[in-house]
């Protein structure tokens, strides 16, 4: 009996998860990547002009933006290798269950990233978070869901042609911004000591976002994939 | 009732035709040796028949289901290829377990014990397959295509990189496949350069020329000694 699409969609996660852990080259140098962004932002920032807590939330987002679609691209290198995406082709699981569990991986990996962004942003920028880091981690799970449904379409969509890593961020980046809008506005409303009811909005436009393109991406996957 | 069948099956990339109105029908049991030069549209036909490409006409079908609409039909196709489709970091054993539960085998471990052992592979269940020779990777791949038992098989030249056990155990594979299949024997379609090892295994022959089947005839039809000579003949200067 052929898997249901969430045995599936489990399975190629699973697989995909394995083979970081095995490999962990790709999560370690993105990592080492956003790291390095957080830090070349810290010093080239000029502390007397502008408040850390104005500054923090684009820094943030960008260097989330910029190291997802770094993580993003590896997601079908590692199919293009042996052609091993004819294997998950020919297998009887459906199409969408392929997409679904390449998207839970990419969103497990970043956010492992995230896990370790979001804390050395804080502390470098000495942000006054408390309680309230609670809710930015929300934000954060909220946007990478957002980041991981659009890039993991558009990475399938780049893998098969000559010029992938090119692509993937021409394609990716104007869909991306509601997603840094969103998750930045939250942020600085949640730094700047506003009610937590100030970043609702911003919180359903996130929210919105996700539904819509996760649905919208995991029914346009099956097409990318026609040679 | 055919098991796999070709109607007028045509596929083109920009304006070359790589495979032009090919019609064919194959029952249980039974194995088509497909030969033809390089560029013949050999290895198109057969990912048209595997499902892997969408056709510019025709349509494949295997017991009569449509193989681009029904994901079930998909599930009886195994296809070997000159690319292993194997993930190097993944050990032996996990890639083909990783395809038996694909195809929802319901006992993926024993299933892949079996495959491994048929291949002899066994003793590097536990390697990395980015660590194994070409010839070994080959044995895995043909092990993954066979874990779940499929009711056809497409082999894109199988025998490449293997060494004299290897070639012994998939001919003597593919013979049980054919003759003891889990629902009846399978049915091979094999793509070959050396015709004197198509023909070992097939019941029917057919070459095959800038897309189209030129010939297609049954085993017992043919002359197997006049058979390499026709064969160049028939391709000219391309063979």
């Amino acid at each position: 009996m052929r898997p249901t699409l969430l045995a599936a969609t489990w399975l190629v996660a699973r697989k995909d998860l394995k083979i970081e852990f095995r490999t962990r080259t790709a999560f370690f140098a993105v990592l080492v990547f956003a790291i390095l962004g957080v830090a070349i932002f810290y010093f080239a920032w000029d502390s007397t002009a502008v408040a850390a807590v104005d500054l923090a939330p684009g820094v943030l987002w960008v260097i989330f933006i910029f190291s997802g679609l770094l993580s993003l691209q590896r997601s079908f290198g590692v199919e293009q290798a042996d052609r091993a995406m004819d294997g998950l082709l020919l297998s009887p699981i459906d199409r969408e269950a392929i997409f679904l569990g390449k998207a839970l991986a990419n969103l497990v990996f970043v956010a492992g990233i995230l896990l370790v962004t979001i804390p050395a942003v804080v502390l470098l920028y000495n942000l006054p978070l408390g309680r309230t880091l609670v809710i930015l981690f929300a934000i954060a799970l909220l946007a990478a869901v957002g980041l991981v449904a659009v890039g993991t379409l558009f990475s399938a969509m780049a893998a098969n042609t000559r010029l992938a890593e090119l692509l993937l961020p021409m394609l990716s980046l104007p869909f991306f911004v509601p997603v840094v809008y969103g998750a930045a506005q939250a942020t600085s409303a949640l730094l700047a000591g506003r009610p937590t009811a100030e970043a609702w909005p911003f919180l359903k436009l996130l929210i919105a976002f996700d539904l819509v393109f996760l649905f919208a991406c995991t029914l346009a996957f099956p097409f990318t994939l026609e040679e | 009732m055919s098991v796999l069948q070709a109607d007028r099956l045509s596929r083109a990339f920009g304006g070359r035709r790589a495979v032009s109105e090919v019609t064919l029908e194959l029952h249980e049991t039974e194995c088509l040796a497909l030969f033809g030069p390089n560029g013949a549209g050999k290895t198109t036909l057969l990912r048209l028949l595997a499902g892997l490409l969408k056709p510019t006409s025709g349509a494949a079908r295997i017991n009569g289901e449509a193989l681009r609409g029904d994901a079930s039909a998909r599930g009886l196709v195994g296809f070997i290829s000159h690319q292993s489709m194997l993930y190097g970091a993944l050990t032996v054993r996990e890639n083909i377990e990783l395809a038996a539960r694909l195809h929802g085998v319901a006992d993926a471990r024993g299933a892949t014990e079996v495959a491994l052992r048929e291949m002899r592979v066994i003793e590097r269940a536990q390697t990395p397959v980015r660590a194994l020779s070409r010839g070994l990777q080959q044995r895995v791949s043909i092990a993954r295509a066979l874990v779940h038992r499929p009711r056809v098989l497409l082999l894109d030249e199988p025998y490449t990189g293997l060494d004299a056990l290897g070639a012994a155990a998939l001919t003597a594979t593919l013979e049980r496949l054919r003759k003891e299949g889990a629902h009846g024997g399978a049915t091979l379609v094999l793509v070959t350069h050396n015709i004197g090892e198509g023909l070992a295994l097939a019941t029917h022959a057919a070459v095959m020329h800038g897309g189209r089947l030129l010939r297609l005839e049954r085993r017992e039809e043919l002359n197997s000694a006049s058979y390499a000579d026709e064969y160049r003949e028939l391709v000219g200067g391309a063979a």
